[in-house]
């Protein structure tokens, strides 16, 4: 009889990436189903060709640098689900095509593939549409028989809600059920917040990103907002656009945030006052896109200064406690 | 109650149902061949004291300790030295052993069994008889314990710390101990308090014995130099850098010791024994294994006279009643996984674990994805990721510097890494590797 021999451990936790990647995929579903359902089938559409896309576009990657297949460990998908969530509901799709092309061909495996990626994949793509295509990017128009363009009056729907919250002028009931303008998966706060809280149980994301990053966020905008205490204002500048979106789904991104405890809460910050100051002062109303990317630019440096003090090297503080 | 626990630590599949409600079993050995290793311990092997052909006595020292960190190897059998040959032992390495042919008859040595009052001894009466004994620290390490017990400066030790944590899964010996025999651990931690007259005895028991936290909580009431410390359940809270700070709050680094902090820590076991030889004149001469996993017919705590065969062990147990894919000596997150049974039980056998399936096998390493999981881990707060990064590169220097050394080769990070990577395997030996490069640059 021969026995397996190796060293210790010899058990492994359950969780595997796969099963934290699908948990991540099941939080995201019931935004990017309520988008698909409020705008209409194309938005649907540009979900499944972005998720197949992606995966595609890494199995073919991997194939033909003779790398090992790791393009159905739902990684690809996640990222494509979210590139999805962040184009406008009548996107084209040879547009979102060169989108998750780029996501996964440049912005993925050329910075070293999974795991060494320095900027967040969706988000990559994200920009690289928003420099190619700004017009299609801001094109907020609906399909004629969508739930959204029978609901919303057509003179509004040039302005998306984040523009209107800008202005103060928003219904906050909208925003948070998620029946209004704006990109495919970031309207409804209520579905993008249960989904995150489903990570948190979960425990596939730890809690310091989010809380730090809107945390920080409501707190500059308390202070050198236009309204400042203004609660209406408030909720519609944390609900509205892509913060929530981007608090829980993208900020948290594995590879792209900082390991450290100390680092994540750092990292959440920068990210907070980062996306106030593009909102408040930027020329686009959107500035979470860009301030998670320049996050993400940032995390090795903010990974070097936050290293934890190893137990027992606490300086002179170890030793005996009298 | 707030239980005393560490930052860090991983929760796994405990197994310990199989055999925590099984009493301790007095193992019987029938086949001939006993086999003692002479090195079953930290430190310098002992030299054979016999020779081929001698007879020898249950009791009787066939392997003498030798320099300052090393301990006596006893005879649990009375027979015939039939070889001193190396032999296939847990770790892997084959070791100079002591082979003796069992003649059950159990001749005894004179003063075998004598009860003494230790009330009347002095210290070094205590400690000769503790090292005569052959008592290692029977947690893992097996560190010679009349050393461990004997610091710089005994004044300065404040904490006993007895430690039935047992947070290995698997593992019920300690907590069959505590239940079955919990007036040797108090008389233990009694005559080991005799040997610090300012220290305060503490009993650390995980929160998963519930009924051993009670029977030792009521056997310490009105002793006022002991009492009980219940622990949270996770593992790794029986480490001793862990054990130390749940206990008392202080905190030691790798190149420490616990005495650096006032500390003393000790194994359930190795407190029973040092009771059994000071008090009762049994040297150390037995080791409860338990024998346990999905693959043994039916988990059983021994009773077993070092030097028996692991294989005899199964026997007894019912054999397998599954194909056993991995067998370990120890439990799953620390124990040595064993290519044969051929292999005798030592003073530091804990447990023998055979699972029918292999978790490691079937998994398959990927990327990381850097969830930092193994940081939030880590009861070394170090950043196993980062560490193993450097170490796989080859760089030794930055691995020390981002505090690799720190590692206590819990396998936490191993444990719970989703990309199934290697971590503490690849530790360990950069470990091994950054501390002989030291050592050939001279000192630590």
């Amino acid at each position: 009889m021969a026995y397996h021999v190796s060293t210790s451990p010899h058990v492994r936790d359950e969780k595997t990436t796969r099963q934290l990647m699908t948990d991540v995929l099941i939080a995201l579903l019931p935004a990017a189903v309520a988008g698909a359902v409020w705008f209409g089938w194309h938005a649907f559409l540009l979900e499944i060709v972005c998720v197949a896309a992606a995966v595609g576009f890494e199995y073919l990657f991997q194939r033909c640098m003779k790398k090992e297949i790791t393009a159905f460990d739902g990684s690809a998908a996640v990222t494509g689900l979210l590139l999805a969530m962040n184009l406008p509901s009548q996107f084209p799709v040879w547009k979102a095509l060169l989108g998750a092309a780029f996501a996964m061909l440049v912005g993925k495996p050329l910075s070293g593939g999974l795991g060494q990626n320095f900027m967040n994949p969706a988000l990559g793509g994200r920009v690289f549409l928003s420099i190619s295509f700004a017009g299609s990017m801001t094109d907020f128009s609906l399909a004629s028989g969508s739930l959204a363009a029978a609901k919303i009056n057509e003179t509004v729907s040039s302005a998306t809600p984040l523009a209107l919250a800008q202005e103060g002028v928003i219904s906050l009931k909208d925003v948070f059920f998620g029946t209004t303008l704006g990109v495919i998966g970031e309207t409804s706060a209520v579905l993008l917040i249960l989904g995150g809280l489903y990570l948190l149980m979960r425990k596939v994301i730890q809690v310091h990103i989010p809380l730090a990053y809107l945390g920080s966020f409501l707190i500059m905008m308390i202070i050198f907002g236009p309204q400042h205490w203004n609660v209406q204002y408030l909720a519609g500048q944390l609900f509205s656009g892509g913060l929530m979106l981007g608090a829980f789904f993208m900020a948290t991104d594995y590879v792209t945030s900082p390991i450290t405890e100390k680092g994540k809460v750092l990292f959440g910050v920068l990210l907070g006052v980062l996306t106030a100051i593009f909102r408040l002062y930027g020329s686009s109303a959107e500035g979470v896109s860009y301030a998670i990317i320049i996050g993400n630019l940032l995390v090795p440096l903010i990974e070097k200064v936050t290293r934890p003090v190893a137990f027992g090297r606490e300086g002179k503080k170890y030793g005996r406690k009298e | 109650m707030k239980l005393a626990t560490f930052r860090g630590g991983v929760h796994p599949f405990e197994g310990k149902e199989l055999s925590r409600h099984r009493a301790i079993v007095d193992f019987v050995p029938e086949s001939e061949t006993m086999v003692y290793p002479l090195s079953q311990h930290i430190g310098a092997p002992a030299v054979p004291a016999v020779k081929v052909k001698e007879y020898v006595k249950v009791g009787q020292c066939i392997g003498l300790a030798q320099g300052v960190v090393s301990a006596n190897v006893l005879s649990s059998v009375s027979g015939t030295v039939k070889a001193i040959a190396p032999h296939l032992t847990a770790s892997g390495a084959m070791v100079q052993s002591i082979i003796i042919t069992n003649d059950f008859l159990y001749e005894k040595v004179e003063e075998f069994g004598k009860e003494r009052d230790w009330t009347l001894l002095t210290r070094e009466e205590k400690l000769e008889i503790i090292k005569a004994a052959g008592i290692v620290g029977m947690g893992g390490a097996a560190f010679p314990t009349h050393v461990k017990l004997s610091p710089k400066n005994p004044d300065a030790i404040d904490t006993v710390i007895v430690n039935g944590a047992e947070c290995e899964p698997y593992l019920t010996s300690d907590e069959r101990v505590m239940l079955e025999e919990p007036e040797k651990v108090i008389g233990g931690l009694q005559i080991i308090l005799s040997l610090f007259p300012n220290a305060k005895g503490v009993i650390g028991i995980e929160s998963n014995k519930p009924e051993a936290v009670k029977k030792l909580t009521e056997m310490s009431e009105g002793l006022p130099n002991i009492s009980v410390c219940p622990l949270k359940t996770k593992y790794p809270q029986g480490g001793e850098r862990t054990l130390i700070y749940a206990v008392t709050g202080r905190k030691i680094n790798y190149q420490m010791l616990p005495a650096d902090v006032g500390c003393v820590v000790d194994n359930i076991d190795t407190v029973v024994s040092v009771y059994q030889a000071v008090a009762k004149g049994f040297p150390l001469l037995r080791r409860i294994v338990t024998v346990t996993g999905d693959a043994i017919a039916s988990s059983v705590n021994f009773r077993v006279p070092t030097g028996v065969l692991y294989k005899d062990l199964v026997e007894k147990a019912g054999g397998f009643c599954k194909e056993p894919a991995k067998i370990l000596s120890g439990g799953p997150m620390m124990g040595q996984a064993l290519f044969s049974l051929e292999i005798p039980v030592t003073k530091n056998s804990s447990a023998l674990t055979c699972l029918s399936r292999d978790e490691v096998a079937e998994s398959k390493e990927s990327p990381c994805i850097r969830c930092g999981r193994c940081a939030q881990v880590c009861p070394g707060h170090i950043l196993p990721q980062l560490a193993v990064e450097y170490a796989q590169r080859g760089d030794l220097e930055m691995f020390e510097k981002v505090d690799g050394l720190e590692c206590c080769e819990c396998g936490c990070c191993s444990y719970i890494c989703p990309a199934r990577r290697p971590l503490t395997q690849v530790m360990k030996q950069a470990r091994k590797d950054t501390l002989a490069l030291k050592r050939q640059k001279g000192g630590r």
